[in-house]
């Protein structure tokens, strides 16, 4: 742990992922100390500032109803942070338990869970959470479920290869001649050496959830207002380009700097942990 | 029969599996709908018995597995039930809306292959130098903002600081092109108007290009590691110390076994593109499916969202089909391992 965190500290590039990464999880944490107007993260109401091109206290502008942007995009981050891990504490175990039973038992249960898999894969994610956005109302726990249920598959498919190749070696044989109990092969002897592949593909995957939600809410189908959001405040802001340019700008700005980071430490951990291996 | 002909069959098969299986699932996502669908048609003015007499019309009285064999049924024939949202049939929507999504996507699938595999074998030819560095840069930067951010980027400095581009829509107004294909680019060399072609190809630069970003980035990252791990293979050195240039070894022998991740994950891209394609369509006022998905998904119009994306499913499950085929081509192993199976 505290080699890979050396490694990552010697390369620019994963050293400003990690900067990155920082800044959004920290300000997001912080928000109620670090902005200058909290209740902005509601639905507040300033007609005397409305629309105003970034100035001081203004950093970022402010919205059509003069809410200060900075303090929404801070608040945004909080949200979108909190759906990302969510997100992924649901689909992670899901989606490794499947792959590990259809990779190490094969058969028909292999045949059955990996074509359902493939059911999900091959609609498109963004349609998938879509129609079942569609179906749910638009909430944030209803985003939740329908970008957990397009992204077990992906673990699914990750896994299933790993335990594939996994239970050919050694130590899964020799556990299996003791007598240990399918259970104990599948989670105690080839889970542990999936982790490093997972937790890789966590990082990176926390920035695509974001990534996701925000389109979802970009098209309408997502988290309401007056609940901020990095997708929606792009949309509503389009409307009023190029002379309004903050509106979109900084918000798109905001989703790049969060996917850019999370990407750039997933990159470097892979590269780490893949070394290792 | 010949191994390519047992392979696509094969290939085919499994899709149509899959595609049921997508039906299925779509089907069923659909109908667990909150709210009654004949409702929110008719509007809250109309009288119990109307919304009963829809009901039965649109067999929603029945038990869901009736009700998907009614599906099924009518789907051999083509048949994918009437808009609640248009009062038209679903089939004919998605022949007015689709061409225009598909022209984008193909055009980014394009851009995708042409700039992303060029950048990931320079990239990966000179590693860890600095065009290196500057490329992985970039590209990981494609893949970290969702493809309207892209868009809205875009617009702002090729269409509204640096006019370059057209602002929105597939043509100017002024030009009337007959629909043939619904493809603009197509319908235009058939009327045989080469400015209208061009005014077309003009429009669709910067749409195409925010919708490739992120495929251009995965295609890119994906063929540079899988070529430098290639670059690692015993047959490179001989290559190398047979004194062949750099540039053949890069082009062909480091690229060739490269291609074939690449080709896979350009399929996957392609699925997230049709997908993307409405992030970028509500930028750009693209007029394709996705303002139609999007209003039949608010407005809960079953047979539409079952319709549209079981028609977007099927196109992936094509591409991924086409694909496979691509690979048998390259990979001499998977060529020959079909012929001796």
């Amino acid at each position: 742990m505290r080699r890979t965190l050396a490694i990552l500290l010697r390369n620019p590039l994963s050293l400003l992922g990690l900067v990155l990464v920082g800044i959004v999880v920290l300000s997001a944490l912080l928000a109620d100390f670090i902005t200058p107007f909290p209740a902005h993260a509601g639905a507040v109401v300033d007609f005397a500032n409305f629309n105003k091109a970034p100035e001081w206290p203004y950093i970022m502008g402010t919205d059509l109803v003069g809410r200060d942007l900075f303090t929404r995009i801070v608040y945004a981050y909080r949200i979108s942070l909190i759906l990302g891990v969510v997100v992924l504490a649901l689909a992670v175990p899901v989606g490794v338990a499947i792959g590990l039973l259809a990779g190490y038992l094969g058969g028909w249960t292999e045949y059955l869970l990996m074509r359902l898999t493939d059911v999900f894969l091959s609609i498109p994610p963004l349609v998938l959470a879509m129609s079942m956005m569609g179906v749910l109302e638009p909430t944030l726990t209803n985003g939740m479920i329908a970008v957990t249920a397009m992204w077990w598959p992906w673990y699914t498919r990750l896994v299933y290869n790993l335990a594939r190749s996994e239970k050919e070696e050694g130590y899964v044989l020799a556990a299996e001649i003791i007598g240990a109990s399918r259970l104990h092969v599948m989670f105690r002897e080839i889970l542990p050496n999936c982790v490093p592949s997972i937790v890789t593909k966590m990082t990176l995957d926390l920035g695509f959830v974001i990534l996701i939600a925000s389109s979802l809410s970009f098209l309408g189908l997502g988290v309401q207002p007056p609940t901020p959001d990095l997708g929606s405040m792009v949309a509503d802001g389009a409307k009023y380009l190029p002379d309004s340019w903050w509106l979109t700008v900084f918000p798109g700005l905001a989703i790049l700097v969060a996917v850019f980071g999370f990407n750039l430490v997933g990159d470097a951990l892979r590269e780490v942990l893949g070394a290792e291996q | 029969m010949p191994p390519v002909v047992r392979l696509l069959a094969k290939r085919l098969g499994t899709s149509l599996v899959v595609l049921i299986g997508v039906s299925m699932l779509i089907f069923a996502i659909a109908r667990v709908i909150p709210g009654d669908p004949a409702r929110i048609a008719l509007g809250p003015n109309a009288s119990a018995d109307q919304v009963a007499a829809l009901r039965e019309r649109l067999n929603l009285d029945q038990p869901i597995v009736v009700q998907y064999g009614h599906f099924v049924a009518d789907l051999m024939r083509g048949d994918l039930g009437v808009s609640l949202y248009t009062n038209r049939p679903v089939t004919t929507d998605i022949v007015q809306f689709l061409p225009a999504t598909l022209e984008l996507v193909l055009v980014a699938g394009v851009m995708m292959v042409v700039f992303g595999l060029p950048l990931g074998v320079v990239s990966a030819r000179y590693r860890n130098s600095w065009i290196d560095n500057l490329v992985r840069l970039v590209t990981l930067l494609g893949v970290s903002a969702p493809a309207f951010v892209w868009a809205v980027i875009l617009m702002l400095a090729f269409a509204y600081f640096l006019p370059l581009f057209p602002i929105a829509g597939r043509i100017s107004d002024t030009m009337t092109i007959p629909t043939v294909t619904g493809f603009l680019m197509v319908d235009t060399l058939i009327a045989g108007d080469l400015r209208a072609f061009g005014n077309a190809a003009w429009h669709i630069v910067l749409p195409a290009f925010a919708l490739a970003l992120s495929g251009i980035g995965q295609a890119a990252r994906l063929t540079r590691s899988n070529m430098v791990e290639t670059y690692d293979k015993p047959y490179i050195e001989m290559a190398q110390s047979y004194g062949f240039p750099e540039r053949r070894i890069a082009g062909r022998y480091a690229f060739r076994p490269s291609m074939i991740p690449s080709l896979t994950i350009i399929g996957l891209d392609f699925a997230a593109m049709l997908g993307n394609a409405f992030l970028v369509e509500a930028v750009f006022a693209w007029p394709g499916l996705s303002r139609y998905g999007v209003a039949v998904i608010l407005r809960k119009d079953l047979n539409a969202i079952v319709g549209t994306v079981l028609i977007i499913s099927a196109m992936f499950l094509i591409v991924n089909v086409i694909v496979d085929l691509l690979i048998a081509f390259i990979n001499p192993r998977i060529r020959y391992s079909q012929r001796a199976s």
